[in-house]
């Protein structure tokens, strides 16, 4: 059979150069394949696109030449490189009548174009046409091109076809327009608002085919609008139950598992119906319980279908048995030894456990075991599920993980989110202030240029503020403990610049507070601040603010300031700053150091950054000075709305609104003029404004200034004066605030809501004191983490214990977690040093490796067969398994060798034969790349 | 502005974003995107997605974070195929909607290879166009996927 298969071949390359191709277009997907490097690609890619800008000049070009060269464009742009110049040949080949170039015009346009290119124009017309064709397949075609190419201003153009197109006789054609529909809506829902019925009653299609993608536009619109479908619950139910009993044709099985994919779609659309809805919810009960009996767990497709059921209950008002029944596929799933499988479990158990919280408990170390493999998206997960079973008894644990975490990860995008993570943890559960300082220092110092600002002035306000009690001594205890930690973690190089204005505001505010440190110290601290990140101007701000205060308590406690030499040259140097922020700092400090204790004191007052400082907002202040100026002539002030009101109601406006319709693209034919309603359309024509697209396109700054010149100068004087009283906020604000941290002072007022809660817990003194317990280590973190609310004090305490040799290992690497940090691999230059390319390109160990596998597969080539009898696809990735186990064991840390083994495995057969078909065409497999010829399925 | 917002919301649930072959050389074989992202854009994600599936040993799970995606990858001998899936989608689905793929093309070219999808790029884009639009799953029956290539060979 096989070798019959490839005789066919044989003969048709002979009549027809190769897979009915020309021997170009062979040679060019020959020489791809075996590009060595990302720079031969290039080359051949670069070379390609010159023979193409000739080739395509050529007059009369044959339309199957045509073809190829379409086929050639779109292998241009997929290996990245620009092949807009020959666009407009791809939009011409789809106006072919030829069906297969016609689609294959359609499909490079839709690669090569995005909705708003200019050339989409051209293509509109030929979808009209084609929407009519009598050839199903052309109308498909088209269908298509609609999904991807109509955007919201297109629509109209072949809306009224597509619905036309719904009740077509071919089940192709309904299907492919229901989708179309489905585009409309995204692209814009009020265009398809009038038409939403269809989608329901394509619902009831004969053709499941239909029923299923209709189920698409349907999620959606239930995703919006819950409540408008609570009539379709039960049609939903019934279907699946339908689909699960078998009633869909054989074809849309898939590994026995009878039309999967609808049940899943099934299941998503019924867990937005029942969520909250204890009656629509009930109704779902039979037949999910059905689903937890009829799936079978050792498939992969079965699996699938049980882990949308937990999602859907985890979603719904569930039943206690449904929920058994999940909590017991959840368990399958963490113990299965498939990683795939665990990361299902842990996600489902992160779903449950809103639910039920206690389910996690009897899954402790199945958790932790994912919480330390190496496999990095498990491990997410898993911190996943631990940030949602975060409470304030193991809050400590689960936070101080995910910072080791953090710390180790590079991936920007995952260390904000963690960052952010931990900032909400700490807020929310943190035990002490001394705790939450602590964390939130780590945070900054590792992620500091990820967090969000915000997170930077709560910490600030924290420390301004202690414990919201009058506790002053545990406040200034407080204080202190963050100004000793910021004067050990300052010597360390590079830190973000976010955490060094949070350092140098709490230097300059409490650095000399309780006198441990001298104010020389602290300023020369300061100075090697502003010194070492010189090129951060935030900081170095900040830091000469905190100097100033540092002088200024100084100053009012009635001591003689030393200005260190180098602040003197920090001074010296920020006064010809280039910055005016900086200059005018400098030049206050400066200002500051000749007055003397008394005005000093009140300028910049001990510890009084909370203090409310009163803004006049009304700017009363200023009324003398503009009572004066409309005595001697100026005119009143008015207001911004009320200037804006005044524009809305001249004419322009309105005309403005006029114009849209008339400016849409049309693309119907324009009607035959009709000399009976000449006369109607000549007159409405002179009646409105003269040129009007010209007006409408020009209109904002034409509009403005003819509204001025109207006006005269009057306005013109007015706006010359707001822009000197008001003008310029910024600069104003920024210089009268200076009396405090100028952003500090706008965090603490802004956001008052933050934080709070944290700092009305009280700190915990027993805390230090618990000695950790002599349990294993993961037993200890199972505890931590599980413990909850249920168990006692003494509980809480030894998972405080727990966590101090917790954050001994955090201190030097972790034992359990060496993350083997495999050097990517280098894509630019692939090929030849590898190990993997080394023995594949070895002929006699292919050799061995076919000899080997089609011995041990028993003589079965057609693998397809296998798969397709029983429960093929679990054997045959079983014996995948035990092989790999087996080839780990024996030759560990060499995958390698591993991978050209398995993947040449058990189509020595085929692979050999395709390998002469091909190596006639001059393709030959033992030179450059031979995995080209390798199965897939095998 | 409703509308706005509504369309944002959708934006989120685009379900497939993308499916991509590479060999393991890092080399794409195919690429559909369901959204549009420009060719630099394409480019530098198809690099960082390939990078990051490469580097994974075949004990691993099949899926992967990158930015807001999910990838979801599997390997058949040189070729990978990775779809970018939203935060929502069933990622044990999409790893049979892949095999789904597979196995359809399997059934059209007999014991499909690396280079049948070279050769024939655009029957295998056919293919994923009767199964994926607007980035949902609306073919799963390899007849109906089939048909009408079969069809359009028969005319040729």
């Amino acid at each position: 059979m096989e070798q019959l298969k490839t005789i066919g071949r044989e003969l048709a390359m002979g009549s027809q150069g190769g897979f009915g191709q020309s021997k170009e277009f062979l040679d060019l997907v020959k020489s791809i394949g075996e590009a060595r490097s990302k720079a031969e690609e290039d080359r051949i890619v670069l070379s390609e696109i010159d023979i193409l800008k000739r080739k395509l000049l050529e007059p009369d070009i044959p339309k199957r030449k045509m073809k190829e060269y379409i086929i050639r464009l779109v292998y241009i742009e997929m290996l990245g490189h620009d092949a807009s110049f020959a666009y407009i040949h791809a939009v011409k080949m789809s106006h072919d009548d030829n069906l297969l170039l016609k689609r294959t015009g359609y499909l490079a346009v839709t690669l090569f174009l995005n909705e708003d290119h200019d050339l989409i124009i051209l293509i509109v017309n030929t979808i009209q046409k084609d929407l009519r064709s009598d050839n199903y397949l052309v109308v498909c075609a088209a269908l298509n091109a609609i999904c991807r190419l109509i955007n919201e201003e297109t629509i109209p153009a072949v809306l009224p076809q597509v619905v036309d197109l719904l009740n077509h006789h071919k089940e192709a054609v309904r299907k492919k327009a229901i989708m179309a529909l489905h585009r409309f809506h995204r692209k814009s829902p009020s265009s398809v608002s009038h038409l939403i019925s269809n989608f329901r009653k394509r619902l009831c299609d004969n053709d499941p085919g239909v029923m299923g993608a209709t189920l698409c536009p349907l999620f959606d619109l239930i995703t919006e609008d819950v409540a408008s479908y609570k009539d379709l619950v039960s049609s939903f139910v019934s279907i699946l139950k339908q689909v699960t009993e078998r009633r869909l044709p054989k074809s849309y099985d898939y590994h026995q598992m009878p039309a999967p994919f609808i049940q899943i779609k099934l299941l998503k659309i019924m867990a937005l119906l029942g969520s909250g809805d204890k009656s629509a919810s009930e109704i779902m009960y039979m037949v999910l319980g059905d689903l937890f009996k009829k799936c079978d767990s050792s498939t992969n497709i079965g699996n699938a279908i049980l882990y949308e059921c937990i999602r859907s209950i985890s979603c719904i008002i569930p039943s206690p048995k449904l929920l058994e029944a999940a909590a017991d596929a959840i368990s399958k799933f963490l113990k299965s030894d498939s990683h795939n499988l665990k990361y299902m479990g842990i996600d489902g158990l992160g779903r449950l456990i809103k639910i039920s919280p206690d389910i996690a408990e009897q899954h402790q170390l199945a958790v932790i075991d994912c919480l330390e493999d190496p496999d990095d998206t498990l491990k997410r997960k898993t911190f996943e599920l631990l940030y949602k079973m975060t409470k304030s008894s193991n809050v400590e644990v689960i936070v101080d993980r995910m910072i080791d975490y953090m710390i180790s990860i590079n991936d920007n995008h995952y260390k904000t989110e963690i960052a952010s993570r931990c900032v909400e943890l700490a807020e929310q559960f943190a035990p002490s202030n001394q705790w939450f300082i602590q964390i939130m220092n780590k945070v900054f110092e590792h992620a500091g240029d990820l967090v969000n600002i915000k997170v930077a002035h709560n910490l600030m306000r924290l420390i301004a503020e202690g414990f919201g009690e009058d506790d002053d001594d545990a406040d200034s205890k407080l204080r202190l403990s963050a100004v000793e930690s910021y004067l050990q973690i300052m010597s360390e190089p590079k830190l973000p610049s976010l955490f060094l204005q949070v350092i140098s505001w709490v230097l300059g505010e409490y650095g000399t507070a309780d006198g441990k440190y001298s104010a020389s110290y602290i300023s020369g601290k300061l100075c090697d601040v502003a010194d070492a990140y010189s090129s951060d101007e935030t900081v170095k701000g900040y830091a000469v603010s905190a100097l100033m205060k540092i002088y200024a308590f100084e100053i009012a406690s009635g001591r003689k300031v030393d200005v260190l030499p180098e602040c003197q040259s920090l001074i010296e140097e920020l006064l010809a700053s280039h910055s005016t922020d900086l200059q005018q700092r400098a030049y206050e400090l400066q200002a500051l150091l000749a007055l003397d204790a008394r005005a000093v004191e009140s300028i910049l007052p001990l510890d009084a950054s909370c203090e409310d400082i009163e803004v006049d907002k009304d700017l009363s202040f200023l009324n003398g000075y503009i009572q004066q100026a409309i005595e001697s002539g100026a005119q009143p002030y008015i207001s911004e709305r009320e200037r804006s009101g005044m524009l809305e109601t001249t004419d322009y406006h309105s005309q403005d609104h006029h114009e849209v319709p008339s400016h849409a693209l049309r693309f119907e034919a324009y009607e035959r003029p009709k000399p009976s309603s000449l006369r109607t359309q000549a007159s409405t024509e002179l009646v409105p404004l003269p040129e009007p697209s010209y007006y409408s396109e020009a209109h904002q700054p034409i509009s403005t200034s003819s509204v001025s010149e109207r006006e005269s100068s009057e306005i013109k004087l007015r706006l010359d004066g707001v822009k000197q009283k008001w003008g310029r906020p910024s600069y104003q604000s920024s210089t009268s605030a200076s009396s405090t941290p100028p952003q500090a002072a706008n965090g603490t007022s802004s956001h008052p809501d933050v934080g709070v809660g944290s700092s009305s817990l009280k700190p915990r003194s027993s805390y230090e004191s618990k000695k950790p317990e002599i349990y294993p280590e993961k037993q200890r973190l199972a505890a931590s983490l599980f413990g909850g609310s249920s168990s006692s004090r003494s509980d809480r305490k030894s998972s405080s214990g727990g966590h101090k040799p917790a954050k001994g290992t955090a201190s030097k690497p972790p034992k359990e977690n060496p993350i083997p940090v495999q050097p990517p691999p280098d894509l630019l230059d692939f090929g030849e040093p590898t190990a993997t390319s080394v023995t594949a390109t070895d002929p006699f160990k292919e050799l061995e490796g076919l000899m080997d596998s089609s011995s041990q597969d028993g003589g079965s080539t057609d693998v397809m067969g296998v798969l397709y009898s029983d429960a093929a696809p679990v054997t045959t990735t079983t014996s995948v398994d035990s092989l790999l186990s087996e080839l780990s064991d024996s030759s560990k840390g060499n995958p390698g060798t591993y991978q050209s083994q398995t993947s040449k495995g058990p189509n020595s057969q085929e692979a050999l034969e395709k390998d002469a078909l091909v190596r006639q065409m001059g393709v030959n497999p033992t030179s450059q790349n031979p995995t080209l010829f390798k199965d897939l399925l095998g | 502005r409703s509308e706005k917002r509504t369309q944002k919301a959708l934006e989120g649930k685009m379900g497939i974003r993308f499916i991509l072959m590479v060999n393991k050389q890092g080399q794409t074989r195919l690429a559909q995107y369901y959204e549009w992202l420009t060719l630099e854009q394409r480019r530098a994600l198809e690099g960082e997605i390939v990078r990051k599936c490469l580097a994974r040993n075949d004990q691993q799970c099949s899926f992967v974070e990158h930015r807001n995606y999910k990838i979801v990858y599997r390997r058949y001998a040189s070729l990978f195929f990775m779809v970018g899936v939203d935060d929502d989608e069933n990622e044990l689905a999409i790893l049979e909607f892949i095999h789904l793929l597979v196995e359809t093309m399997d059934k059209h070219f007999g014991n499909v290879c690396e280079l049948d999808i070279m050769f024939h790029l655009e029957k295998a884009h056919f293919m994923l166009e009767e199964m994926v639009m607007n980035g949902c799953i609306v073919e799963t029956s390899k007849a109906n996927i089939l048909s009408p290539i079969q069809l359009m060979d028969k005319a040729h």
